[in-house]
């Protein structure tokens, strides 16, 4: 239960909600984290190889990934960061590039919560 | 509790005590509703309701509004409230996912709610008859935050019963603001409480512009 990974990681300052670090704005609970390949990526550092290790099965969001690491999600958006950076992490925003309008989105909600009804 | 619903869970690895229920697909559309309350009102139990994964929850450091930010400087441990946000993700028909989170409804806790709820489509206010003041501060930060929200009365069994007019009142509520009652232990009042909210969230939204040709349609896969 490492609270923080260690070194340039989370600087206290920036452990709640730190958008500071280049390439981190993209970022949020929801974005959808996959790896890239099957093999791991060699030389990574234990926290970076433990969010990898954890998505080689299949995606997860950002928050997902902090709550089963135990790691803050601003910490778990640096880690993210800095795989995707590497070229071992894909990210993608939580509503698909393909644009929707608020309205669309709301009526899929709707009709979707209404089926499971 | 250990329900994963979809995806391919693997055996479990030694710092993952739980299996991790993966999202079936890549590309799906996600989205946020916030379900928000004083303690103890039943956020966690409507999630947990609803949800198709093991509720989880992520540890947020908080400073806490008004504190200096020199506190902090290099021990986080002592001058940061950690505050656990619970949530919970449910599957909908049509390659769409629903989030939901559990937020703390005390103003010294604005912060961390702002950027939870940041980018959710709405919010489920949820109110106890016994105590319908402790809801009156998140009921702010949401309509500070701008966020449509919907109010549900969690009945519990020993909650005196009233008029819905009365508690609207009470409440003070905006006539279009639905306020319904449910038990949260219920999925199908769980169900309907968010589908309350989600029609409430679609009113406040303009009449689609000449709805766009059916962008969501084509998201869908077979």
């Amino acid at each position: 239960m490492t609270a923080f990974p260690r070194r340039r990681m989370v600087p206290a300052y920036l452990a709640t909600g730190g958008r500071s670090r280049p390439g981190t704005e993209g970022f949020e609970r929801l974005t959808v984290l996959f790896a890239d390949r099957t093999e791991p990526p060699t030389g990574l550092e234990p926290e970076h190889r433990r969010l990898w290790e954890l998505l080689r099965p299949g995606a997860l969001t950002v928050v997902e990934a902090a709550a089963h690491l135990r790691l803050p999600v601003s910490a778990t958006v640096f880690l993210a960061a800095d795989l995707v950076e590497a070229g071992c992490l894909r990210a993608r925003a939580p509503i698909p590039r393909a644009q929707q309008t608020d309205r669309t989105i709301v009526e899929r909600l709707l009709v979707g919560l209404r089926a499971l009804r | 509790m250990d329900s994963v619903h979809s995806g391919n869970p693997t055996g479990p690895a030694p710092d993952r005590p739980h299996r991790v229920g993966y999202l079936p697909d890549r590309d799906q559309t996600l989205m946020k509703l916030v379900v928000a309350g004083p303690f103890g009102v039943g956020k966690t139990t409507l999630i947990r309701t609803l949800s198709e994964i093991a509720t989880l929850h992520t540890e947020e450091a908080m400073t806490e509004t008004g504190r200096p930010v020199d506190d902090l400087a290099g021990v986080p441990e002592k001058s940061t409230t950690t505050v656990a946000v619970d949530f919970g993700r449910l599957t909908l028909p049509g390659n769409t996912v629903l989030y939901m989170f559990g937020t703390p409804g005390q103003r010294r806790f604005f912060p961390l709610w702002q950027d939870i709820a940041r980018g959710a489509l709405g919010a489920l206010v949820l109110a106890d008859t016994r105590r319908l003041a402790d809801s009156f501060e998140i009921m702010d930060m949401v309509e500070e935050q701008g966020l449509p929200y919907a109010v549900a009365i969690n009945c519990f069994p020993e909650s005196p019963l009233h008029q819905v007019e009365v508690l609207r009142a009470r409440l003070d509520l905006h006539p279009a603001t639905p306020l319904l009652l449910c038990d949260a232990r219920d999925r199908e009042s769980s169900l309907d409480a968010l589908i309350a909210l989600a029609e409430h969230v679609l009113d406040t939204l303009p009449a689609g512009p000449a709805a766009e040709p059916g962008p969501a349609a084509a998201q869908e896969r077979p």
